[in-house]
């Protein structure tokens, strides 16, 4: 009894004391919260309480964009704003010089326009595979195939994995005297340039990107297609409906707004790539898959006499390209809805 | 309303913790009854804990210099109890990219191990104020380089660019190696000779950078710099070994992702070491991690550079130790870097880390180099006597404020003709632009 006894007043004090304490410091922060909710009114505190969310964004985002925004208007190589000289648009005539827009050599930065059509060119291969893939993986995973859960995890486990990581792996596969190569080379085929030829070279940086993020845009469609009502798909079949007329007329327009969704965010994040092409090509071969984010990054970053307000300029001209895209796949969405 | 008083509380207490790491550490902490008494009269030793002084030293190793480094750093601090130097070993690329930033905004290390002379002017600590003896340190180093450090700083080695060649190749083959005075054209045609009759796959490659290029296009003939120090890239010696490289591509001989993967430098160094490649146009600075690399796979010597119409060259090249004029503790600084320019520091320094000595003294003296490798030690010689034949425009290169424009974009400019996306015209004409438009930039 006397154990008994113990044991239920160690019980007591072990989940007493916590909560005890913690009733404490609620006490403690309800005297400050009341305080501040004399000073700002009941509806003020949705303010209070978004300020430290809003203070982090303010820092870390919109600091820094409005410096890009005024660093894109100086020239020099200097670091502090106050130290660079103000010089209009000039940064912004260089990159939009062109004799001829389709051919970057007219251009005087040849580089840019390269990595712009190199990245227009990424977006729309990466994209459309990216979400054409997407779906036939999720609509794979839908069934009731063996060992689904499984096969989840394996389309999911790249997108777990760093770029970096992907892109050394691949590139240790694919360059010349790469797994790949051996592997061809030991069936009595030659060699094939898969890192130092422009077409095989963005071939791949396509393939590997979307292998590393597929599992992300399949998981989001396969919660989309989830959502769909079941008995839908067994009316259609009482009336007869094909699987493929299932699909054309249930589940892609159901699927609709997922997809839109997995349309823009691999969207923007496809404008957005560098990471995993900087390590997988480093952007060449020649400026075969430099992308704008690498220009940017070779001139604010690499370079060694830093082009601050080139790099400011191409990062305000990206911005605004990603507006536009979202701004239109917005507009679309409203539509489809 | 207690609960999302609970959920805040939570929330401000992971932030106050996530912020408060840093001032946990310097929460005062009551001593103990018999430490009391030895705060209230300080030992010797104490006080100059208390007065402690750190600094900082980024540095960056191609082979052992860290380690040798690190060697001569513990016996300084051993002289000097009141000093830390703390040397923080990083990535090239991060002295290529990061350390630039890191200076101009005041957030640089005490001292740093760089290439880029020319990067920081005026960012230096004139070192002349701090030694003890001024005339010692301008009298042992190569003036221009200190002249471009602006006396902040001195070269730990001097470096020069020439070809490996692995002399078991041709050995195997049978073929004779092209003695001084062979020309590109030859080396490429006895490197290619020795690569199909040995099955190795690739004769001959240059590192990626505009600096191992400049020396076969000056031996070409390339005035690149002139004598006020201007570049002008199209030159009849320029092109002919940009054409030289682009038949390498197209022949099939040179392995091509030196030059066509990746956007900045690339070394061949890495396809020479693996027995791969014949014939690698690098530097001296890769005698060391060639020595452990290699080890007794294969023989390997260094070969002078070929000759042309300009002549037989290598580029100079080297790093060196900078004081950074933002440090707190110049009179530290001062004395560390006085430490390291003695002969016998130096010394200590070039002869483990297998450089040629920039330093006049030791140089005189000479260096008993710590190998007893004969490829090394013969390495070491042939780069010695290639320093007499540098031309001027090769000595003043590296030294000149805008050699790195030169040396990247010059690479990324060829590698685009490489692949055909620009003609040699096209890429001498835009290199020429991303020059002249850094140095514009720059107010130059």
């Amino acid at each position: 009894m006397a154990v008994q006894s113990s044991e239920k007043s160690f019980r007591e004090v072990f989940i007493q004391l916590p909560s005890n304490t913690i009733d404490f410091f609620i006490s403690f922060v309800d005297v400050f919260l009341s305080a501040i909710q004399r000073l700002v009114g009941l509806k003020g505190m949705p303010y209070v309480f978004v300020l430290p969310n809003l203070l982090v964004f303010g820092i870390f985002i919109l600091f820094p964009m409005l410096l890009n925004f005024a660093y894109a208007f100086t020239g020099g190589s200097e670091f502090f704003l106050s130290e660079r000289p103000w010089v209009g648009t000039a940064n912004f005539d260089q990159l939009l010089t062109c004799d001829n827009f389709l051919d970057p050599n007219t251009c005087t930065q040849d580089r840019f326009w390269r990595s712009i059509y190199g990245t227009m060119s990424y977006v729309l291969g990466q994209v459309l595979w990216m979400v054409v893939i997407s779906i036939i993986t999720a609509l794979i995973l839908n069934r009731g195939i063996r060992a689904r859960g499984f096969f989840r995890s394996v389309f999911f486990y790249p997108v777990l994995l760093s770029p970096i990581v992907v892109a050394l792996i691949w590139k240790w596969i694919l360059q010349e005297n790469g797994l790949l190569n051996g592997i061809i080379v030991s069936l009595g085929y030659e060699k094939l340039p898969f890192l130092v030829d422009a077409q095989w070279a963005r071939f791949w940086v396509i393939g590997i990107s979307v292998w590393a993020f597929m599992g992300f845009y399949t998981l989001i469609l396969l919660a989309g297609l989830q959502s769909i009502p079941a008995d839908l798909y067994e009316a259609a079949s009482i009336d007869g409906a094909s699987e493929w007329h299932s699909f054309w007329s249930i589940t892609l327009p159901l699927l609709m707004p997922t997809l839109i969704v997995v349309l823009v965010l691999a969207l923007i994040r496809a404008v957005q790539v560098f990471d995993i092409v900087f390590a997988f090509t480093g952007g060449g071969p020649g400026t075969a898959t430099l992308y704008i984010v690498q220009y940017i990054y070779d001139n604010g970053f690499a370079s060694p006499n830093k082009l601050y307000g080139i790099a400011a300029s191409a990062s305000l001209l990206m911005a605004g390209t990603l507006v536009v895209l979202t701004l239109i796949q917005l507009r679309f969405r409203r539509e489809e809805v | 309303m207690k609960r999302l008083v609970f959920i805040l509380f939570l929330a401000l207490a992971m932030l106050l913790a996530a912020c408060g790491g840093g001032a946990a550490t310097e929460t005062p902490v009551a001593p103990a009854p018999d430490e009391e008494q030895a705060t209230e009269e300080p030992m010797p030793e104490e006080e100059e804990a208390m007065d402690a002084i750190e600094i900082r030293f980024t540095f960056y190793a191609d082979g052992n210099e860290a380690d040798v480094m690190q060697g001569l750093l513990d016996e300084f601090m051993a002289e000097n109890p009141g000093i830390t130097v703390v040397l923080d070993v990083v990535p090239y690329a991060t002295i290529d990219e990061q350390l630039p930033v890191q200076v101009e905004t005041g957030e640089g290390p005490d001292l740093a191990r760089i290439t880029n002379f020319g990067a920081y002017q005026g960012k230096l600590l004139d070192l002349r104020d701090y030694v003890e003896d001024p005339a010692y340190f301008e009298a042992n180093f190569p003036a221009p380089i200190l002249e471009a450090m602006g006396y902040g700083g001195f070269p730990d080695g001097l470096s020069v660019t020439g070809p490996y060649v692995n002399k078991t190749l041709f050995d195997q083959a049978g073929i004779e190696m092209p003695g001084e005075g062979a020309t590109w054209e030859e080396w490429t045609e006895v490197a290619q000779q020795v690569a199909e009759a040995t099955g190795v796959e690739y004769a001959i490659s240059v590192d990626r950078t505009g600096h191992r290029f400049a020396g076969p296009a000056m031996s070409m003939g390339a005035t690149l710099i002139d004598s006020e120090g201007n570049f002008t890239v199209d030159t009849p010696g320029f092109r002919a070994f940009a054409e030289v490289l682009n038949g390498w591509h197209e022949d099939g001989i040179t392995p091509s992702e030196v030059w066509l993967v990746g956007d900045s430098l690339n070394s061949c160094i890495d396809f020479f070491k693996s027995g791969e490649l014949v014939v690698c146009m690098s530097g001296s600075w890769q005698i060391n991690g060639l020595a452990n690399d290699v080890g007794d796979a294969f023989d390997w010597v260094v070969v002078p550079n070929p000759t042309g119409d300009g002549g037989s060259t290598g580029v100079a090249g080297g790093a060196g130790f900078a004081a950074f004029a933002d440090t707190e503790h110049p009179e530290a600084v001062g004395k560390l870097m006085e430490f390291l320019m003695q002969a016998d520091n130096y010394h200590n320094y070039v002869s483990n880390v297998l450089f040629l000595p920039a330093h006049s003294e030791v140089a005189s003296a000479g260096v008993d180099f710590q190998s007893d490798n004969e490829s090394v030690l013969g390495a070491l010689s042939t780069y010695t006597a290639e320093i007499p034949k540098l031309q001027d425009q090769a000595v003043a290169l590296n030294v000149h404020p805008f050699a790195f424009a030169y040396y990247r974009n010059s690479a990324n400019r060829i590698a685009q003709y490489l692949t055909g996306e620009l003609t040699l015209d096209e890429a001498l004409a835009r290199l020429q632009q991303d020059i002249d438009d850094a140095i514009a930039e720059a107010g130059g």
